[in-house]
């Protein structure tokens, strides 16, 4: 597979790991999807490498039935700045099925996905503080009690 | 206290109603859930109707997200089992079984053949037990309620095998890092092979039973139809989408735990509505049995763990004797085992579709991350186009169809 968006590949396992160039994931997964023939979208998640940078990484994993082959496309996050979200642009004009997993990473990471048509939290309530599964949140959340108003 | 908490969470009242305008017909909001009995648990969906006519389903998840994931980070390998167990009551086996493979995937040990059979037989066994609970409440949701007892029957007897292998009903944990957890019980043989035997005769009784019944093929056939193209791009898998033609299970198309060694074909149906999802469950449960079949008159004989004093926890009798194996359990108890730095990512097929657990380890004895790509989700993410334009009778046939389990779809 070559793309110029494509950065790195790397073979581990058996398994195929693309590394990409955040800014043109759209582009890439859609040439994914058409030429390569990875028509279906299996998950979208997210790795929280903190404390060290770039921190997070966003994995999305391709299934093609037609070859009978699975592969991961990475991008690679770098946090902004103190108090702001990393953000990446939203596949779901390439699969429609991407729109609640990347809800879930928006959800669990505070990852943003630009152009996304409804980001809100899926899994926590709407009004929750924090991103539960980045490795600086507390197994316990960050209050003892949330039974008091 | 409530208002509050409607201005924070946008709550919407049971029932709202939009009136009649020149352009556009009166709308009702419809809150279905989320303890609406045939919705199988919390899930709570917001319906925009016309009429009778849903012109707008809203799925909204999360009631039972227990943030397993996150508790996977604080637990050893060996602890996270019993976590997978807790994600899909039905398919607690499968569960065990998907981790369990992704994990050795990583640490690179051979699993011995009396292992890999055994785990088919109890996947295969837990694909019944689901398939059995789908198919009665599901017959019961749309009024055949006798089903319902004759699923159970046969479903307490899979349950009963469960407990003489594992100890326990459902929360089995039965399959483990490096093999099983217990060695197969005495007269295991004999358990399973009653059960099985009799099993295919009661798959025609069910047939029998609701393929006769007017009302059922009524309510079912060209009822809740989803295109192919849709399936595929909304990430549904399993039984639903080979109801619309596909012939794709990863038991056949990427083989795992030597399902290559079994003879059994692909359930397939291509009338893509609700009765067709039933067939393609009834004949897998007819292929499960025969799967439970090989695996009985062929298991090998052998070790069931593997060969990994590292990971596998020692024979007590050598405990007494060797000085290794007391280091190594001491080792395994009091720290876990440690998996080389890498990911991986292993799927199998599940009674709802395809389970793939995406497993980082960064070389210490707990996970870095554990993503479970749970069937439910990507299932459950399709409703509002499979209900779009069908009736409130129709959806509740349609709903039981994608055969979801929550806590699958929430985790």
């Amino acid at each position: 597979m070559i793309h110029p968006a494509i950065l790195e590949t790397r073979e581990a396992l058996g398994e195929t790991t693309l590394f990409a160039d955040p800014s043109r994931i759209v582009e890439l997964c859609r040439y994914l999807r058409d030429t390569g023939k990875f028509v279906r979208l299996s998950s979208i998640t997210a790795v929280d490498w903190h404390p060290s940078e770039p921190r997070f990484e966003v994995v999305y994993l391709l299934h093609s039935i037609e070859l009978n082959r699975r592969i991961r496309v990475k991008c690679r996050l770098e946090t902004p700045g103190s108090g702001t979200n990393p953000e990446i642009d939203s596949v779901t004009s390439v699969w429609r099925g991407a729109d609640w997993y990347e809800r879930e990473v928006f959800d669990m990471f505070g990852i943003g996905f630009r152009n996304h048509p409804n980001l809100v939290r899926i899994l926590m309530p709407v009004d929750w503080e924090g991103y539960p599964l980045r490795k600086d949140y507390p197994v316990h959340g960050y209050k003892y009690s949330y039974s008091k108003e | 206290m409530s208002k509050l908490f409607e201005e924070r969470t946008g709550t919407i009242p049971a029932l709202a109603e939009t009136p009649a305008s020149p352009s556009a017909p009166r709308r009702m909001t419809l809150n279905m859930g989320p303890q609406h009995p045939s919705t199988h648990g919390v899930l709570r969906i917001m319906l925009e109707l016309e009429g009778e006519t849903i012109k707008l389903a809203q799925p909204d998840i999360g009631f039972l997200h227990t943030g397993i994931e996150k508790e996977c980070e604080q637990k050893t390998w060996q602890q996270v089992v019993t976590l997978t167990d807790r994600v899909d009551y039905l398919a607690n086996l499968s569960n065990n079984l998907v981790y369990a493979l992704a994990v050795e995937k990583l640490l690179g040990i051979e699993i011995p053949p009396r292992a890999q059979w055994m785990r088919v037989m109890m996947a295969e066994l837990s694909r019944l037990n689901s398939h059995l609970v789908w198919l009665g409440t599901h017959a019961l949701d749309i009024g055949a309620m006798s089903v319902f007892f004759y699923c159970f029957r046969e479903r307490e007897d899979i349950l009963r095998i469960f407990e003489m292998f594992s100890g326990q009903r459902m929360m089995t944990s039965y399959i483990r890092i490096g093999g099983l957890a217990l060695e197969p019980p005495r007269g295991w043989e004999k358990a399973v092979g009653k059960f099985i035997r009799a099993f295919p005769s009661n798959v025609d009784e069910y047939e029998e039973l609701l393929d006769t019944n007017p009302i059922w093929t009524r309510r079912t056939k060209g009822v809740g139809f989803l295109s192919l193209e849709d399936m595929l791009d909304l990430g549904v898998t399993g039984p639903m989408i080979r109801a619309a033609g596909l012939k794709w299970d990863i038991r056949k198309s990427e083989p795992y735990s030597s399902y290559e060694k079994f003879d059994f074909e692909i359930a397939s149906r291509t009338e893509n509505d609700v009765y067709a999802r039933y067939r393609v469950r009834l004949d897998e449960m007819r292929q499960s049995a025969r799967i439970v079949t090989q695996a009985l008159e062929g298991m090998p004989e052998g070790p069931w763990q593997a060969d990994a004093p590292h990971v596998v926890l020692p024979d007590r009798e050598k405990m007494k004797t060797q000085m290794e194996a007391l280091i190594y359990h001491f080792k395994i108890v009091t720290e876990g085992f440690r998996v080389p730095a890498g990911e991986a990512y292993q799927c199998i097929e599940a009674p709802r579709g395809e389970i793939g657990y995406y497993i980082v380890s960064d070389g210490t004895s707990k996970p870095y991350r554990v993503h479970m790509r749970t069937p439910s989700f990507g299932n459950v993410q399709a409703l509002p186009v499979l209900l779009k334009d069908t009736l409130i009778a129709d959806s509740i046939a349609a709903l039981g169809s994608v055969d979801f389990v929550l806590g699958d779809t929430d985790r």
